[in-house]
């Protein structure tokens, strides 16, 4: 049995069919990118995933069971923004997890069980490169290092999947490439099931083990909105040449995805 | 020549710019005054400066022959207590509703609509009620300006709940978190700043409440004794009571900037 098997998933507002016909089986440790047109329904899937949004019709099941209907301990997320918790400092806003789990009324811990949170969040946060930003607060930090404490954070609950939205689509090239051998590495070491939405398609190609290509087969120009997004394209990365990649990058141009940088 | 936009009074200037429209309106009322004076030197209208030392003297160091007390002090201690438990009784029942209503959607379906509806009535409109319902002691006054202000800290801070970005709630909860941690960790403290705002804001309304109750019902307290010798046009004692008042709600709003600024430095603008 898969780990994540997604059933036959629709999803619609009113008359406006977003999705439709999502079928997928996903083991345990695939690193899954997701690309395609905006607005085609990327992140209302993720959101299904997540838990804050409910399928119309069909079923994501998890370990055998329906997934949880909102957002808990096994999915971790990182948001483009607004990930991080303003008013903690960058220690602090990693130690939240581990201070959440083991003090249920306070959800603030003292004494030894505070300084094994401490110690273990300085390791986690010298891991992704914040060693030398403990005592700051994110308001100080540029965005690529608010992603970092935002994965961080993520990471001190240990989730077995993790989800990405567009994580890296406001940080300059140059980070994001630093970035992506961040998420790389953490995710071999945390053994994560990763699901990662991107506008970029070269970053598709070269992250993670499936590409999953979001696009409407169907469209009636009478009626725009009468069929959904499907998975047109399920690519193991790594297996695909360059004609594909090219295919690809003309096919979401027209259909509205900004041009990738070559 | 810089356009007029472009051109700041250095520090000097403002001090001087400041300054110049209370000097203004005192000199101004000096030449009324005395005009007044000359005139009849019994008016009591626009009194000299000698009259308001001679009235200061009294109320604020003089012990009165009837009660055998400092009547400014007595005035100013019941008014300030009185203030004190309005508007703390207000911000812990702000504080409170307006976490609950803006984090438990629940809650804010039932008691939203309310405390909207609470908000538009205007307390003075229901002061009879108060001192029918709760006496005319301390109570009434208390309660008075805590019926004037909770709605409005309600819904300020419900309102500064709702702006908190989604993503963090739902960060919290993939960090494990409960609703009642979510409160306490990621709310509470973010919204702890903004309530001191509120205070402030709603602390002239909280005035204009106990000055109102008082003229009512009373027997000390500032606005009683405005009230009171309003009867004998004692404009010697009233102008000084406004002057300090004015400057009793200038120290308690400054007070609470700076225990802003010190208790959370960066998130006061």
């Amino acid at each position: 049995m898969s780990y994540i098997e997604i059933n036959n998933l629709w999803k619609e507002y009113g008359d406006q069919v977003v999705l439709e016909r999502i079928n997928a089986r996903v083991k345990k440790g695939d690193f899954i990118t997701i690309v395609g047109a905006s607005g085609c329904g990327k992140t209302t899937f993720l959101k299904m995933l997540l838990g804050t949004e409910s399928a119309s019709r069909g079923a994501i099941v998890l370990d055998g069971k329906p997934i949880p209907a909102e957002p808990s301990a096994e999915r971790g997320i990182v948001f483009q923004r607004y990930s991080v918790f303003p008013h903690m400092t960058v220690l602090k806003n990693v130690m939240l997890a581990r201070e959440l789990e083991h003090s249920r009324l306070l959800g603030m811990l003292f004494g030894a069980k505070r300084n094994a949170a401490k110690k273990e969040a300085t390791e986690l946060l010298e891991r992704v490169g914040l060693g030398h930003a403990l005592n700051k607060y994110p308001h100080e930090l540029s965005g690529g290092m608010q992603q970092r404490l935002a994965l961080a954070q993520s990471l001190m609950r240990k989730p077995a999947i993790l989800l990405l939205d567009e994580p890296f689509g406001a940080l300059d090239p140059g980070i994001r490439a630093d970035m992506h051998a961040l998420v790389l590495d953490l995710w071999k070491q945390h053994q994560l099931t990763i699901f990662m939405i991107t506008h970029d398609l070269k970053e598709g190609f070269s992250l993670g083990t499936r590409l999953w290509v979001f696009d409407k087969l169907r469209h009636d120009p009478q009626a725009p909105n009468a069929y959904g997004a499907r998975v047109t394209y399920d690519i193991p990365v790594g297996q695909a040449d360059r004609s594909l990649y090219r295919q690809l990058d003309r096919q979401l141009e027209s259909s509205g995805l900004p041009a990738t940088p070559a | 020549m810089k356009k007029l936009i472009n051109q700041h009074p250095n520090k000097t200037a403002r001090w001087f710019l400041g300054l110049l429209p209370f000097a203004i309106l005192l000199v101004l009322y000096l030449i009324a005054s005395d005009a007044r004076l000359t005139e009849n030197p019994n008016d009591k209208l626009l009194p000299a400066f000698a009259t308001f030392g001679d009235a200061i003297y009294r109320m604020a160091f003089e012990a009165n022959k009837r009660s055998g007390d400092i009547l400014l002090w007595v005035d100013t201690a019941s008014s300030l207590t009185r203030l004190a438990w309005g508007v703390g009784i207000s911000a812990l029942v702000g504080l409170l509703f307006g976490v609950l209503n803006g984090t438990i959607p629940f809650l804010r379906a039932s008691f939203s609509p309310l405390v909207t509806f609470l908000s538009l009535i205007p307390p003075m409109a229901i002061l009879p009620i108060l001192f029918i319902a709760f006496g005319l002691g301390e109570l009434a006054k208390v309660m008075l300006i805590v019926i004037g202000i909770t709605p409005f800290l309600i819904r300020d801070l419900q309102q500064r709940v709702l702006e908190i970005p989604a993503e963090q709630l739902i960060k919290a909860q993939t960090l494990g978190a409960s609703t009642w941690q979510i409160m306490l960790r990621v709310v509470l403290p973010q919204v702890l700043p903004r309530l001191i705002d509120a205070v402030r804001l709603s602390l002239g309304a909280a005035w204009l409440f106990l000055i109102a109750a008082e003229a009512i019902a009373a027997d000390q307290g500032l606005g009683y004794r405005i009230f009171l010798v309003r009867r004998y046009l004692a404009m010697d004692v009233i102008l000084p009571y406004v002057l300090w008042i004015t400057l009793l709600a200038f120290v308690v709003d400054y007070g609470l900037k700076k225990i802003s600024l010190w208790c959370f430095p960066g998130s006061t603008a």
